[in-house]
């Protein structure tokens, strides 16, 4: 499964002032703490930067290129930032994923010329103008929409992630299920397109969050899910889904499970 | 005779059917409506408030007493009219245009509610306009803007704009909230009233309809 880390992200009270400070010492720490602990990908979200998004997110994307060589997901709803990360980004370090882009027509007709002009992969939420619906048949239905769009365009399948967004279960007790279910379609109809989640949302405003965020995780990859943003220090967490892999059938030989008992992370 | 405060206790454990029980027999016993309210519906809305912002309980258990407390409202609200009490402020809420986030603006209407304050809920990714039109309308003494994007909380500035235009900026104070935002940027774009929490706005609402009525 690819792991994507979750924690340069602002809403997070601390981060946000840091990258307000362009504290490049902090940022990098977190940066290589992530990779080490066994993110393949880091994802920059400082959607709750109202002032000069593009150029902190240049910043953002330069500072942690320094010191880490994996790939980046530039993540925001604004395409100026987007657009600036892409400019300056380090291609020698594999390729973006774009993060992201809706069914809103407003939406696809920004992103999609960027995803094009890099060949980058991209994440599509299943959304549109009128906002997340609630079933999964009509995430289904969205997010089918978006393939055929995407594809049409020329986008590889394989490059199309769909996140069927996570919304907290305290709200709604369905919101997993919903989640597992437009996975579970999406891998059906379309084996090639990858699937794409952030975890800790489904936990949101309820105690002992990790629990929850550990059972979602192994129930979403069950249900067909390739990519996950979570925090990738928590080793418990880290070690839950080598577990959940070899289980499903997923690591011939035990390999990387065995790899990870040796270097000490189970 | 029915005990006010075990009422405030079905609330806040968010049993239902024995706060509709309890308010039908106050009221039965004609109880004053005002009295059910306050020492009833509004005192367990507030220890769930305090509760709430203390992380003693949490969110499901919130919804769980709002429905409560609407269950016993629903039974009060002919009963307040009809004996012309008057809610505490009128406030009009929605979240702004582009912005889909509703989880944190619909904790406060409830709060409000539970505050006994009147609330009209213009929902989601709510236009500057429509926000006119209603405050044209309803005539509140506060509108409640919610954003949880730095990309939509323009939308707060561009109600303000349209207040101003329309003349009726001095009518309605404003109130915001939601994550990117904060007190400074509430003194940037002139808003009387910021709130970090659900709870904290009540207080914050009871704070603002006091200095219009001092005024």
């Amino acid at each position: 499964m690819l792991i994507i880390g979750e924690k340069i992200n602002s809403s997070r009270k601390n981060i946000k002032e840091k990258v307000e400070n362009k504290d490049t010492e902090f940022i990098q720490e977190l940066a290589r703490k992530q990779v080490e602990g066994g993110a393949q990908m880091l994802d920059l979200n400082i959607g709750t930067i109202r002032k000069n998004e593009p150029e902190r997110m240049q910043w953002l994307v330069r500072t942690v290129q320094e010191v880490v060589d994996v790939p980046l997901c530039i993540d925001s709803p604004n395409y100026e930032a987007i657009k600036a990360g892409l400019e300056i980004y380090n291609w020698d370090k594999g390729k973006v994923l774009i993060n992201s882009v809706t069914a809103e027509r407003e939406k696809l007709k920004l992103i999609l010329p960027l995803v094009k002009k890099y060949q980058c992969p991209v994440v599509a939420l299943t959304m549109n103008e009128d906002g997340i619906p609630q079933g999964f048949q009509e995430r289904f239905k969205i997010a089918d929409k978006l393939i055929k769009k995407l594809t049409n365009e020329g986008i590889p399948a394989q490059d199309i992630y769909i996140d069927p967004l996570t919304l907290p279960v305290s709200t709604n007790i369905q919101n997993a299920n919903i989640v597992l279910e437009t996975l579970k379609r999406v891998k059906d109809s379309y084996p090639k397109v990858k699937t794409i989640i952030g975890l800790s949302n489904i936990s949101y405003g309820l105690p002992e969050r990790r629990l929850l965020n550990q059972s979602f995780v192994v129930l979403a990859r069950a249900s067909g899910l390739d990519a996950v943003i979570l925090d990738s220090t928590d080793k418990d967490l880290m070690a839950l889904i080598k577990a959940t892999d070899l289980l499903l059938g997923k690591d011939e030989f035990c390999a990387h499970y065995l790899q990870a008992f040796r270097e000490g992370r189970l | 005779m029915v005990n006010l405060k075990e009422l405030s206790e079905a609330l806040f454990r968010g049993d239902v059917s024995r706060v509709k029980e309890l308010t039908q027999l106050a009221l039965r016993e004609e109880v004053e409506p005002r009295e059910i309210l306050e020492q009833g519906l509004i005192k367990g809305m507030d220890v769930v408030g305090e509760k709430f912002k203390n992380n003693e309980i949490f969110l499901p258990e919130v919804l769980l007493a709002s429905q409560a407390m609407y269950g016993g409202l629903e039974l009060l609200q002919p009963q307040l009219i009809k004996s012309g009490v008057e809610a505490r402020g009128k406030v009009i809420i929605g979240t702004v245009k582009g912005d889909l986030h509703d989880i944190g603006k619909n904790l406060v209407a409830m709060m409000l509610r539970g505050g006994g304050f009147e609330v009209i809920d213009l929902g989601k990714d709510v236009s500057a306009e429509k926000f006119l039109v209603a405050i044209q309308k309803h005539k509140p003494d506060i509108v409640g803007l919610s954003a949880l994007l730095t990309t939509t909380m323009m939308g707060m500035t561009e109600v303000i704009t349209v207040l101003e235009k329309a003349g009726l900026r001095d009518k309605v104070k404003v109130m915001i909230g939601g994550a990117p935002v904060t007190q400074e940027f509430a003194d940037e774009i002139g808003a009387e009233g910021y709130a970090p929490n659900a709870a904290s706005a009540v207080d914050k609402a009871r704070e603002l309809i006091h200095s219009l009525r001092r005024k």
